[in-house]
């Protein structure tokens, strides 16, 4: 295994410098995403129109994985619809769960995820950004755990 | 014993502990995470494979010679035991499961008598096992839970500590070494806080067992709680160590085999100590290989493991203070060989993942002990913890995986 194949230069940008951080006003669908092994804690806020996602933002604490896949995530699923997005979830999980799968080009910068397969350990710091968001998105508003 | 005497005894001592020898992603394995469990030496593997071979059967129950071997196993642990802690009888030492089902067991047979408004004293340090029993019993019986408070450098309030045991207080519950930061709590000044009181005192040496000598009655102690796997023993077993008297006031645990001598579907006739508090068949190999972990630390000695591991602390300690960006939480006066750390911009996780590829294997997260850990308002530590087989090498392999998982976040 390779360290650098875990924390890619992409991962470590967006763990630095993460995007779209912070909370929306409301109204917004917001849904809290906590790891109890971890103590990472996450909140997202999002506004869907049209079934569409407009705005997505998070905040919260933890490792530089989760903090990474949470900013990648803002960014690809920002203009997607529902479906859309649950398709890409689909496919990120896959990534993540299945060492050394060709990551399909449509995940784009997602597929920098691709090094946490080899450690499983790691996988729920990268899935809890992408619960968290479905858990909005259904529009219970309430806190989801991944362990 | 000087440092270098030490040096070459300990370094010695490694080849008896065969997992010490493993490659973790092709590097020396470098294990410090000795405060979650210690590894076991060949002689605690040999003994209950000893056991296996030729002893097994159930103990207290046939005429058969096996079933005799067993009980006499069985029981010769048991005094091990008592001699290692220096309990004034065998019938003292009660077998459990590890020291969360020690302290739990307390709680609930100590605990069912209590009534609303009592009042159990415990510290901020505590690890959970230590804190949700009592709140459980918070909620069935209404007790009052007090916490003496912590100070910044992960010591106990000692003062707070003696306005908070009152008479009103029936139990005081603390650790002896604080898992998550290291402290070695001063037992011996609440102890006697508690005394003048007439409060009994439980304590908790999940952490203490292998670094320090233990005596029951030079502690004065009421009740005191460990597990094998951090003596070099087996998992799935531990020690209750309580009063005769104290232990004789407690109502049966759980009910079962071994703990009755007559049951009928009118009464049932419970039996003496300590088999009263040891429902089932018990853990009779493990019981056997805390035996023979208690000879091996014995026959090692506190008086070589206790300066060598200091000596490591104070090396680790050192090293470790001297990288830019690394805090070392709990910087109590008295520690123990733990060493918990937290890196700027680095999360603890990220830490772990990193150090395990260059074979280290630490502790991170909360450690079970999160109020401890949320003192210090951070989610989580990474922590090193010390065992006697440990090297400076491994120090200094420490220092320099920290070194690397910070050029890779810059």
């Amino acid at each position: 295994m390779d360290l650098k194949n875990l924390y890619r230069e992409v991962i470590l940008d967006h763990n630095k410098n993460p995007r779209n951080t912070g909370a929306l006003p409301p109204p917004a669908l917001i849904a809290q995403g906590h790891n109890p092994l971890c103590g990472d804690q996450l909140i997202i806020s999002c506004k869907v129109h049209d079934d569409r996602l407009d705005e997505v933002r998070f905040e919260g604490t933890g490792c530089a994985i989760s903090t990474a896949s949470a900013s990648l995530m803002t960014e690809a699923v920002k203009g997607k619809t529902v479906a859309e997005i649950e398709d890409l979830y689909n496919a990120v999980h896959h990534l993540l769960t299945h060492a050394q799968s060709e990551a399909p080009a449509a995940l784009g910068k997602l597929a920098a995820l691709s090094g946490v397969a080899e450690y499983p350990a790691r996988v729920k710091c990268a899935t809890l950004a992408w619960h968290t968001l479905r858990q909005a998105l259904s529009g219970e508003n309430s806190t989801i755990k991944t362990e | 014993m000087n440092i270098s005497e030490l040096r070459h005894t300990m370094r010695a001592r490694r080849a008896d502990f065969p997992i010490l020898d493993s490659t973790i992603n092709g590097k020396p394995l470098v294990y410090l995470d000795n405060g979650a469990s210690t590894q076991r030496p060949l002689a605690v593997v040999e003994a209950e494979r000893h056991y296996a071979l030729t002893t097994h059967a159930n103990v207290h129950r046939g005429v058969h010679t096996l079933s005799q071997r067993a009980t006499d196993a069985y029981e010769g642990a048991r005094e091990r035991v008592r001699r290692f802690i220096n309990a004034r009888s065998s019938d003292e030492v009660i077998f459990t499961k590890g020291t969360t089902e020690s302290i739990n067991l307390i709680a609930q047979t100590f605990g069912r008598l209590l009534t609303a408004g009592d009042e159990i004293v415990i510290s901020h340090l505590e690890h959970h096992a230590n804190i949700v029993p009592w709140q459980m019993l918070r909620e069935s019986h209404g007790v009052i839970l007090k916490v003496i408070p912590m100070t910044e450098r992960g010591e106990l309030d000692l003062n707070a500590a003696a306005a908070l045991i009152t008479e009103r207080t029936k139990l005081l519950a603390v650790t002896m070494i604080s898992n998550a930061l290291g402290t070695i709590v001063p037992v011996h000044d609440l102890i006697r806080m508690a005394r003048a009181k007439g409060v009994p005192v439980l304590l908790d040496a999940a952490q203490a067992i292998g670094h320090q000598p233990i005596d029951v009655q030079a502690l004065d102690c009421d009740f005191l709680a460990f597990s094998a796997h951090k003596l070099y023993g087996p998992d799935g077993l531990g020690v209750l160590y309580g009063k005769r008297d104290r232990l004789n006031a407690l109502p049966p645990w759980q009910g079962g085999g071994d703990m009755i001598l007559s049951v009928s579907f009118e009464k049932t006739i419970y039996n003496e100590l300590p088999y009263r508090l040891e429902a089932g068949t018990p853990h009779m190999s493990g019981a056997v290989g805390l035996a023979a972990a208690i000879d091996y630390v014995e026959g090692l000695g506190f008086e070589r493991i206790l300066p060598w591991e200091q000596h490591l602390l104070a090396l680790a300690t050192q090293r470790l203070s001297a990288i830019p960006k690394l805090r070392i939480l709990g910087t109590a006066a008295r520690k123990a060989s733990v060493l918990s750390f937290v890196i700027d911009g680095i999360h603890p996780h990220d830490i772990g993942t990193i150090l395990n590829e260059e074979g280290v294997a630490i502790r991170t997260g909360h450690h079970c002990a999160q109020p401890a850990i949320d003192y210090f308002k951070v989610p989580a530590t990474a922590r090193a913890s010390f065992a006697f087989y440990n090297t400076e090498d491994e120090v200094e392999a420490l220092a320099v995986a920290i070194e690397k998982t910070i050029a890779l976040f810059e």
